[in-house]
């Protein structure tokens, strides 16, 4: 028999003004296995949990029942004092009877009817509940940080200054990302390079930053504070150790005419090659696809130029695995293509824009490229199919964003603020030219971004006009733009030499791939899931996973940096313990039981719910059966209700317990 | 506020299944905002309404429950991703069935209140009470349970008249 005490709070007067509190702990009382019901003023002040305390001594008791407030209002301090008397937290239970009775009754006899019942079911439950252990979870106080743009090279900065290691990751040769091409950034109008190329050193020389350029993600294991990882190190031609960067190799590779993805097409690299001058690591990567060594086995020049023997043309991708405790994801974003019909069907394209085939209209990485003063024109705005300056030059905005028709209704959020930045940049180039922007708003919140966008247009002069483009088309060499006033109320027509789509910021190209490895959530466009829209923004819903930068959404480099830091704050915060503990609600597999449908594998939303071999002792494969990673689960008991042979049990909310609650009715 | 309390012939037995996160604590804010609800409801929280087993329901209802409700985060808002929608699957599939049994299904009620919605709750529970009370007391699950309590050799017609009696 249990023996359970049963304390009924007064609450002040807020319970005990509608009921009854002696007659609830009377009736309770008579309860077989209740050992003491008593009644306090209130019961979570010292003296009335020195009373609980000095209860559970005297009446030796195993179970306890508050009968007080809400317990997502003091649960956490009966079970605290439960425990300071040497009792098991979970032993501990609270009966709401003020928000869930006093409160809402007016009628005493209901309420203490009521409340006698809310008291009388938790007793049956308490009868059932079962010591539970707090679970620790150990934590790799390693991060891994996937991309290498602003948002991944400020959070891997931030925590590696705090003294733990990071591994970086990056898909391309060097880090850097769009911040890398941008000429110059609003609202200041600083050069990006300038102030993009010392943190990208930094990174480099960071004793606790592992750089792993040129790889890719292939496969992630584990939960928080425990992820095995596993990079792809792509096979890069060229012994990183050897090399020393001298570039001669580069000088005489005869492929010259290979267009630079990163200028956007509008220069030319080799085919051994680093992005950009700055790129970090400055080490070339050999282009398979272009070189000619590769295609017909014959050249090898730049392995006969490099000095310290460094081009390895037989070098294999490496598959190398790594332990981590948390992941930051910072894969950023790319710009809605013009050029083809983006993949998807939902996405339209822009056939009326001409689908890319008209040169002279560009996109606003390039034109940024353009306006560089590293870039491939040197930083003169040039027609890329003539390499006459523009005068005339029309801008337009929302290219593929909040356009519901063509599938996709957000606001990209960037290109309001870098197409007056465009214009600026233009005028300042092109003196005597002029520029024209087709708007739908001018969305400017930000410090100082109105006034930068004034700045645009009151100084500047350039002409916004408020309309959308209906189509572009070649004639001679101008580009006849189409378009309303919507304001004014007249169709325009502008004969303009150049034409800057501002393009939708869309997730990357695989995206969801890399969420699927990852386990974390992403929205129909595929950007990345935060936990919490207002206050969870930089966690994902899977433990340990955060989020920086633009692979969550279109945002412009003050918030990247900033999420980028907040996400580096949270890693640093689960780093600050050597273990990780957490409520010990989470699901239990009975093995013996289990039919290994995987049907909880199937509805569980953590993924914890794992495919676990028993093997005898010559390691011969028994059956499998279903495993609940403590750490991962999430306690929500979706697997319990749909497990078809009651094989899985939440602790906390066994069955049993449950049950005892509705037998008591 | 004391105004007189109407009287009624039968109050109905109410069984709330709720989830923590949302309904729990959307009936915490009805309390702490001081509103006024018939007494007839009995919560039992869960985490989620994904950890409700319709078991647990029809148990209810054997068990002397005249009505059920089940109610938990708003589609989209769950606190464990999922859980409600997979509670809301299950629960379609389950009314299909009790359907099929006979169980009159305007004593079955799920809702979506989140913890902002203390009126709501307030509205939902009041609703409830009020439809069920029109509708009676619940026999046949309590007949079942009696007939299943009574079957096999202890189910003597002496012992049936004694248990009528009760
Ligand atoms: C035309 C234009 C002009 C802009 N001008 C300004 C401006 O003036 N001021 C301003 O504040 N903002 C500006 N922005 C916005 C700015 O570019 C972004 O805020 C910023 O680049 C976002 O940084 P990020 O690190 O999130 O993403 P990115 O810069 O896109 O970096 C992501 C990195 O992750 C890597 N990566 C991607 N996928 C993987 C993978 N699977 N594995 C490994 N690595 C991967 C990429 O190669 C890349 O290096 C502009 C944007 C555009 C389009
Ligand atoms: S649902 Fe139940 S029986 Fe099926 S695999 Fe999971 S635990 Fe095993
Ligand atoms: S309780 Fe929820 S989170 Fe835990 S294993 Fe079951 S379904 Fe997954």
């Amino acid at each position: 028999m249990s023996r359970i005490g049963v304390f009924v709070c007064h609450c002040g007067e807020n319970i005990s003004r509608t009921v009854d509190v002696e007659r609830v702990a009377a009736e309770i009382g008579k309860l077989p296995g209740v050992a003491l019901a008593t009644d306090y003023k209130y019961m979570c002040s010292d003296p009335g949990q020195g009373l609980l305390k000095k209860a559970v001594a005297e009446h030796k008791l195993d179970g306890l029942v508050v009968a007080a407030c809400s317990p997502r209002m003091h649960e956490k301090t009966f079970r605290n004092a439960a425990k300071a008397a040497g009792l098991n937290p979970f032993l501990c239970e609270m009966a709401n009877i003020r928000e869930h009775c006093s409160w809402v009754h007016e009628d005493r006899e209901e309420a203490t009817a009521k409340a006698i019942d809310i008291v009388r079911l938790m007793v049956e439950r308490v009868k059932k509940d079962k010591a539970l252990q707090p679970i620790t979870v150990p934590i790799t106080k390693r991060a891994l940080v996937i991309g290498g743009g602003i948002a991944g090279i400020q959070a891997a900065l931030d925590i590696a200054d705090c003294g733990h290691q990071v591994l970086l990751v990056e898909r391309e040769p060097s880090i850097g990302g769009h911040m890398a091409q941008l000429s110059e950034t609003f609202p200041t109008l600083d050069c990006s390079q300038c102030i993009m190329t010392p943190k990208m050193v930094d990174v480099a020389n960071h004793p606790n930053i592992k750089l792993y350029t040129w790889s890719e993600i292939e496969h992630v294991d584990g939960y928080i504070g425990n992820f095995q990882v596993t990079i792809r190190k792509k096979a890069r031609s060229v012994d990183m150790d050897k090399c020393t960067g001298c570039g001669i190799c580069m000088a005489k590779c005869p492929q010259k005419n290979i267009k630079s993805k990163f200028d956007c097409g509008l220069g030319t690299r080799p085919a051994i090659y680093v992005p950009f001058p700055q790129a970090v690591p400055n080490t070339p990567v050999i282009d398979r696809e272009n070189c000619t060594y590769f295609k017909s086995g014959k050249c090898g020049v730049c392995a006969k130029v490099c000095g310290p023997g460094a081009v390895d043309y037989d070098q294999q991708d490496e598959l190398i695995t790594e332990p981590v405790g948390a992941i930051v994801v910072a894969t950023g974003f790319e710009l809605y293509s013009i050029a083809e019909k983006p993949k998807g069907s939902s996405i339209k394209g822009y056939g009326e824009f001409g689908h890319g085939t008209i040169p002279d209209v560009i996109d606003g990485m390039t034109f940024e490229r353009l306006a560089s003063a590293s870039g491939p024109t040197g930083g003169k705005i040039l027609r890329p199919s003539d390499g006459r300056e523009p005068k005339q030059v029309v801008f337009v905005q929302c290219v593929g964003s909040r356009a519901r028709e063509k599938g996709i209704s957000y606001c990209s959020k960037v290109c309001c603020m870098y197409t007056a930045k465009h214009t600026m940049l233009y005028k300042h180039k092109v003196h005597d030219g002029q520029a024209y922007v087709f708007f739908m708003d001018a969305r400017t919140p930000g410090k100082s971004y109105d006034e930068f966008w004034r700045r645009a247009v009151e100084e500047e002069e350039a002409v916004y006009i408020r309309g959308m483009v209906s189509r572009l088309y070649q004639k001679g060499d101008k580009i006849v733009v189409m378009g309303s006033d919507v304001l004014v109320g007249v169709q325009v027509e502008i004969e303009a030499d150049l034409v800057v789509l501002a393009t939708a910021v869309q997730p990357r190209q695989g995206a969801d791939s890399l969420a699927q490895k990852l386990g974390i959530s992403y929205d129909t466009y595929n950007f990345y899931s935060e936990a919490h829209a207002k206050l969870k923004p930089v966690e994902c819903a899977t433990a340990g996973i955060y989020l920086a930068g633009a692979c969550q959404g279109p945002k412009d480099i003050p918030d990247t940096v900033s999420q980028a830091s907040a996400a580096a704050a949270k890693v640093m915060t689960l780093f600050s313990r050597d273990q990780l503990e957490r409520e010990p609600i989470v699901a239990r597999v009975n093995e013996r039981n289990c039919v290994a449908c995987f049907s909880c594998k199937k509805v569980c939303p953590y993924g914890a719910v794992e495919e676990k071999e028993i093997r005898d002792r010559q390691g011969n494969l028994i059956r499998v059966v279903a495993y609940v990673n403590p750490g991962v689960c999430g306690g929500c008991g979706t697997c319990q209700a749909t497990c078809p042979s009651k094989s899985v049990e939440l602790d906390g909310y066994t069955d049993e317990q449950v049950m005892a609650m509705i037998e008591a009715l | 506020m004391h105004a007189e309390k109407q009287k009624h012939d039968f109050e109905p037995k109410i069984v709330a299944f709720v989830c923590t996160w949302c309904t729990y604590a959307g009936a915490d804010l009805a309390g702490t905002s001081r509103m006024q609800y018939p007494s007839n409801v009995r919560v039992l929280k869960f985490p989620c309404t994904g950890r409700i087993d319709p078991v647990f329901i029809l148990r209810a209802f054997q068990r002397g429950a005249d009505g059920v409700l089940v109610s938990g985060c708003h589609p989209g808002d769950c606190h464990y991703m999922a859980g409600n929608l997979h509670a809301r699957r299950r629960f379609a599939a389950f009314r299909g069935l009790l359907d099929f049994v006979g169980v009159d299904l305007n004593r079955l009620q799920f809702s979506w209140v989140s913890a902002a919605e203390g009126g709501k709750w307030v509205d939902v529970v009041t609703e409830l009470t009020e439809r069920i009370r029109a509708m009676g007391p619940m026999e046949e699950f309590k007949a079942l349970e009696t007939e299943e309590c009574w079957s096999g050799a202890l189910a003597t017609p002496e012992l049936q008249e004694a248990y009528k009696a009760i």
